[in-house]
């Protein structure tokens, strides 16, 4: 079965991956703290009435998927640019120290700037990711191929500091609770007005990581290849280092940090599309946006009408892949 | 040689044992109620008022020798982790043993309700649970039938599941109330938050018994630290040898954090300055390490306290000195 899932065109995955995206934002909308019908969600999305279920599925539940999706293709293009700029398997926004860094940041507005706009957020958020990032990276990339272990370890103890720090601002300004519950709530109130202004960057960032799918897939091979191929390697780093911080930096301003997503969907999606960037960048896009649905919805219906934080559900799922990575990398630790 | 390193090691020992003395006395006076010298001497003295006597016998030094045996059993914890895994990387608190306890902790406190005094005793071994069970399900994770169990792969795993175990505190927390949330956010911080006599016989028993049993081992860490093969032609059994040791470096490290709260940096820093003074046998460097991880938690602590009219957490002090050491470490590998 999975064999001839392999053996799929691509645009019979296209059409499949299309296909289960519909269905999985139409199950969203449907369920949640309030199951509305299939009909209402219908209503919703074509027209323009206007019955109370509609309403609750325009305002509240509608920009809050659809927030999931520009989250989870964003996150999941993130990742699988970094996996395949640094070749490392384990590479993930949220390991290797820009979800702590924007964290750290975010702290910080939501401190001393507690009426900033969504835009100043995302700004705030884009330095910290920045912020995490080189610090992680210009540790480990001194080296032309540092060690997977290096790297994560650098990511694993810079983020320790970032959070440190955040944590004691929070504790020395009396307001852990409202930097934890950032991350904690999620997509919860997500506005319409927020995915305005969030959105472009993501879907700008997604574009130009497209322009760049050829260079990084041979970078993703071999850096010399690519230097041979008369590549400027170093431009094309710099570019899409800045497209990863755009794309991270959005996610954690909209939802948090969310550890494990960008390394998770990449895999699964190289486990059928093959290695060519051209195709694992959209199908991370894709893929990503469907798991986001799935573990919000789940998220939502778990434990309702109590919220499951979507960070946790991620977390916990992406574990086993992680460990499974870190097995099959084991040879080469 | 052998002879000139042990006379090397007998003045560092001194050496840092007077710099402990003399942080600790400090620490004493040191705080939100400064206390000086003459009335600190006076009280131990037993002519002291009896405000200086609480302040000094039931806050103060309990708090001074709870941070001091952590920092040892960090920093013992940390350099049986870099000599088992030939990484000069490896810190208890990195690998999700910190991790593990918090979650353990915050499950109790929050689900459980405790009588205050039988809060002291349980939450340092609900913690030791916490991360000792973490352990195992780390090894377990990374363990593989038929072949040798692989320390950096160990280390990987442990980053991962800290990592999911964070991802969970986010929902523990999430459903919690503020003041509640308010305890488990310093204690994440790594506050040292076990300021009484009790913590100080919680933690004592296992440091009792690992940091003997580890230096028993010593020789077998020098063995280890070399390579595998080399071990193996000497007759060492590996494979047990690394249990018995993981088993202490997690047992000192859980015992300590579950009453100091989420520190990391300590394991990583101690055993890294003690093997630059005296080189790397472990018969030398480690009972230096042991007083250079204790004071250097106190000397976070006392910054903690007394810095600022808030307490800053130890872990926090800690993690802004550790992270900067860390970066340096990993510049100079490269070279």
């Amino acid at each position: 079965m999975l064999a001839t899932f392999k053996d799929l065109s691509k645009t019979q995955h296209l059409l499949i991956g299309t296909g289960l995206f519909i269905v999985m934002f139409v199950v969203a909308l449907r369920f949640g703290a309030k199951d509305v019908d299939i009909l209402d969600v219908f209503f919703a999305l074509f027209t323009d009435q206007d019955s109370e279920a509609v309403l609750v599925l325009r305002d509240i539940r509608i920009p809050r998927e659809v927030g999931a999706i520009f989250v989870g293709a964003g996150m999941s293009v993130a990742g699988a640019i970094m996996q395949g700029m640094t070749r490392n398997p384990l590479a993930d926004p949220g390991l290797l120290g820009l979800s702590a860094g924007a964290y750290l940041t975010l702290s910080l507005s939501v401190i001393f700037l507690p009426s900033a706009s969504m835009l100043l957020t995302l700004m705030i958020c884009f330095v910290g990711a920045a912020l995490g990032a080189l610090l992680v990276f210009g540790l480990t990339m001194t080296k032309k191929q540092p060690s997977v272990f290096r790297m994560v370890l650098a990511g694993a103890s810079i983020s320790t500091l970032l959070y440190a720090v955040s944590d004691g601002l929070g504790i020395y300004f009396n307001r852990s609770k409202d930097i934890a519950s950032w991350t904690a709530g999620g997509l919860i109130g997500t506005q319409w007005t927020q995915l305005w202004t969030i959105a472009p960057f993501i879907i700008l960032g997604i574009s130009v990581a497209m322009l760049f799918a050829k260079q990084l897939t041979v970078l993703s091979l071999n850096e010399d290849v690519a230097i041979g191929l008369g590549q400027h390697v170093t431009r094309t780093k710099i570019s899409l280092f800045i497209i990863v911080i755009i794309l991270s930096g959005a996610a954690v301003a909209l939802v948090g940090n969310m550890t494990f997503l960008g390394l998770m969907v990449p895999h699964i999606v190289r486990g059928f599309i093959g290695r060519d960037y051209r195709y694992i960048l959209p199908f991370s896009a894709l893929y990503g946006a469907i798991f986001m649905l799935f573990a919000d919805t789940l998220g939502r219906t778990l434990n309702a009408p109590f919220e499951t934080p979507v960070a946790a559900i991620i977390a916990i799922i992406g574990l086993p892949f992680f460990l499974i990575i870190v097995r099959r990398g084991g040879q080469g630790l | 040689m052998n002879k000139q390193r042990l006379k090397k090691q007998r003045w560092l020992l001194t050496f840092f044992t007077l710099l402990l003395l003399i942080t600790a006395l400090v620490a004493i006076n040191a705080g939100t109620v400064n206390i000086p010298l003459n009335r600190v001497i006076q009280t131990f003295l037993n002519n002291g008022s009896f405000n200086d006597q609480f302040i000094i016998f039931e806050l103060r030094l309990p708090r001074i020798f709870i941070t001091m045996l952590a920092g040892m059993g960090l920093s013992l914890s940390g350099a049986i982790l870099q000599s088992l895994t030939r990484n000069d990387l490896a810190d208890p608190g990195l690998i999700g043993i910190n991790a593990g306890a918090g979650v353990a902790i915050s499950l109790l406190f929050l689900f459980i309700p405790l009588e205050p005094g039988l809060f002291s005793y349980v939450i340092p071994l609900v913690g030791m649970l916490g991360g000792i069970s973490t352990a195992v399900l780390i090894y377990f994770f990374s363990y593989e039938r038929h072949r040798p169990l692989k320390p950096l792969r160990l280390i990987l795993t442990g980053v991962g599941v800290s990592t999911a175990l964070s991802g969970l505190m986010v929902v523990i927390i999430s459903s919690a109330e503020r003041e509640k949330v308010d305890f488990i956010a310093k204690w994440l911080a790594g506050n040292i938050w076990g300021t009484d006599w009790p913590f100080v016989y919680a933690l004592l028993p296992w440091l009792l018994i690992f940091v003997p049993l580890t230096f028993i081992k010593a020789q077998k860490l020098n063995i280890l630290h070399l390579s595998e093969g080399v071990a193996v032609g000497l007759g060492v059994r590996i494979q047990q040898e690394r249990l018995i040791l993981l088993v202490s470096a997690v047992a000192l490290a859980a015992s300590s954090v579950a009453v100091t709260g989420g520190i990391s940096f300590i394991g990583l820093m101690a055993p890294h300055i003690a093997k630059r003074l005296i080189g790397q046998r472990h018969q030398l460097f480690l009972p230096l390490a042991m007083l250079i991880g204790a004071w250097l938690l106190l000397v976070a602590d006392t910054i903690g306290r007394s810095l600022i009219e808030t307490i800053i957490p130890a872990g926090i002090i800690v993690s802004v000195i550790g992270a900067p050491y860390f970066i340096y470490l990993l510049m100079r590998e490269v070279d």
